[in-house]
């Protein structure tokens, strides 16, 4: 018996058409358990709605077109804020990355920025706009730039001073130093922060949402409660999941496109 | 105090007749080659780091086509040396020249890092050392000429992740080599690769050597490295060249011969020396 045939086997015998499925058995399961709890009484209907109430939910909901309305004006501020914040947060990681000058301007401003919590920003921003639409944007704007800024700066600064080195060797103008070398390592940094930044979009879209909104589905959770209507309360929360869900898995597609040059993304 | 070490080829090394026609082979494309390296002349070279003399004085005359191997031991400063010589770091006082028409793209360097770019496929690596040239029509098919030259041609469309590190050394050669350049100065470049890959590399550099006749500087610490391709070995010791070695050895040489063993053993015992006299 060789040495390799005596050693435990840590990787099993994959099934390539069962890797789609198996992420899903654990959520599967869990909603068949609680289906099973409500059915036998186990757990109150007024504590917790089966899943066959909270689709029942969703159907009435669908039908008037409030869902809808609702999920499309929180993907709409979600899309836009992200865009602004992580937009400014990029520029100025690109910025404070390249430049001294912008960096010794700048980041001591932005860290102590960053070290205010941002829903605490919550009172003074609802006193500035209100509960207008832009109080939603400014915060989630403000919540995603500083993983974007951080990971931007973090990935521009940690570029290989040896293959710049390369690169001038080579005769590569400043531009192309950027594009071919600079940029393309910062990438998979970037895309940590991209990933961090998603997450936090949500967050705080859904707290000013809670707070201080007459649409969307922070304000559909809270309307719900008002009425003790828990199955939509319960419905919002796992709208939620499969929104954040849906987000990460559209970040990691774009991580595969763009980096599959990256070990970690090469497929074996 | 530059001294010489001459070693010449010894009768007891049977020389067999194929080899004879070989070396009549290289005798012959070194002379039609020559022309294509660049002389170098380096005067009263200085290279201090704040208060650290790392080169005190270097004279230095690198004729075309020339291959110099410089050795010497980590911090004697042979690195800094063709740091300077490639243009890479400025000098604290002294000068390099080369002929009058050297242009950048005449002088390439190659570190013991393969340094590619791993977002970048083979062929795209070999194309950014075409340099200014690499919007050229023909850049495409130089960069396979040049991945060709180091037998990597069905590489072409891989990532540099996939590959061993001889053949990322070895596409890093073709990046060096795809601009034609009469200067070619390496920085250990074998450093990092396991015995045989050394050795097959050791060839193919001499054979690229060879065909294209650029001048050619090999920094090592692997003395054994620099007697087998060198025609000139320099032994750099506290800044300066302390040895200048002519190594008159013909062409293919033979890994293990007699002739290599012995001068290998001379240059080794002048490095040694400091190490005799602390432990005497």
């Amino acid at each position: 018996m060789s040495i390799a045939e005596r050693l435990p086997r840590i990787r099993s015998v994959r099934v390539p058409a069962a890797d789609g499925v198996v992420p899903w058995i654990l959520p599967i399961a869990i909603v068949v358990i609680w289906q099973i709890a409500c059915a036998t009484g186990y757990a109150s209907s007024r504590v917790l709605p089966a899943p066959s109430d909270v689709a029942l939910a969703a159907w009435k909901s669908l039908r008037s077109g409030a869902l809808e309305r609702n999920i499309w004006v929180s993907f709409w501020r979600a899309t836009v804020g992200f865009v602004i914040g992580g937009g400014i947060g990029f520029a100025f990681g690109l910025a404070n990355g390249l430049s001294q000058l912008s960096d010794k301007l700048t980041d001591t401003t932005l860290q102590m920025i960053r070290n205010v919590p941002h829903l605490a920003m919550i009172p003074l921003v609802i006193l500035w706009f209100g509960i207008d639409e832009s109080a939603k944007l400014f915060l989630v704007a403000l919540g995603v730039f500083f993983p974007i800024y951080l990971n931007t700066l973090h990935g521009i600064r940690t570029a290989d001073p040896q293959l710049i080195e390369m690169g001038r060797i080579y005769g590569m103008t400043k531009g192309e130093l950027f594009w071919r070398v600079i940029f393309p390592g910062a990438l998979p940094s970037i895309f940590v922060g991209l990933r961090f930044a998603l997450g936090i979009m949500w967050l705080t879209l859904i707290v000013a949402e809670t707070i201080a909104a007459s649409s969307g589905l922070g304000y559909m959770a809270m309307q719900a409660r008002e009425f003790m209507l828990i199955d939509v309360v319960v419905l919002s929360i796992l709208i939620y999941a499969l929104l954040g869900k849906l987000a990460d898995s559209a970040s990691r597609a774009l991580e595969r496109l763009t980096l599959s040059w990256h070990p970690a993304f090469q497929k074996h | 105090m530059q001294q010489s070490l001459r070693v010449l080829p010894s009768e007891a090394d049977f020389v067999p007749p194929s080899s004879l026609v070989e070396q009549a082979r290289f005798a012959r494309r070194r002379a039609e080659t020559a022309s294509c390296g660049l002389a170098l002349t380096v005067r009263g070279l200085r290279k201090n780091f704040g208060d650290n003399e790392v080169l005190r004085g270097i004279d230095l005359h690198i004729p075309a086509g020339q291959f110099v191997a410089v050795v010497g031991r980590s911090g004697c400063g042979k690195s800094t040396l063709l740091r300077l010589i490639a243009g890479l770091e400025p000098p604290t006082d002294g000068t390099v020249s080369f002929g009058e028409d050297a242009q950048a793209e005449d002088i390439r360097v190659m570190f013991q890092e393969p340094r590619l770019l791993p977002w970048a496929r083979v062929l795209d690596n070999v194309e950014v050392g075409l340099g200014r040239s690499r919007w050229s029509p023909d850049a495409k098919a130089r960069a396979e000429a040049a991945l060709a030259e180091v037998g990597l041609r069905d590489k072409r469309d891989q990532w540099p992740a996939v590959l061993s590190g001889g053949q990322k050394q070895r596409v890093a050669l073709a990046r060096a080599l795809v601009s034609h350049p009469r200067v070619l100065a390496f920085d250990e470049p074998l450093g990092a690769l396991d015995a045989l890959t050394r050795i097959s590399m050791q060839r193919l550099l001499e054979r690229v050597w060879d065909d294209q006749g650029f001048t050619a500087i090999l920094v090592t610490h692997d003395v054994a490295e620099a007697v087998a391709l060198a025609d000139r070995v320099l032994v750099i010791e506290e800044g300066r060249i302390a040895h200048d070695v002519t190594v008159d050895i013909a062409r293919p040489r033979r890994r293990g011969s007699t002739d290599l063993a012995v001068l290998e053993g001379s240059i080794l015992q002048e490095l040694l020396k400091e190490d005799r006299a602390a432990s005497a």
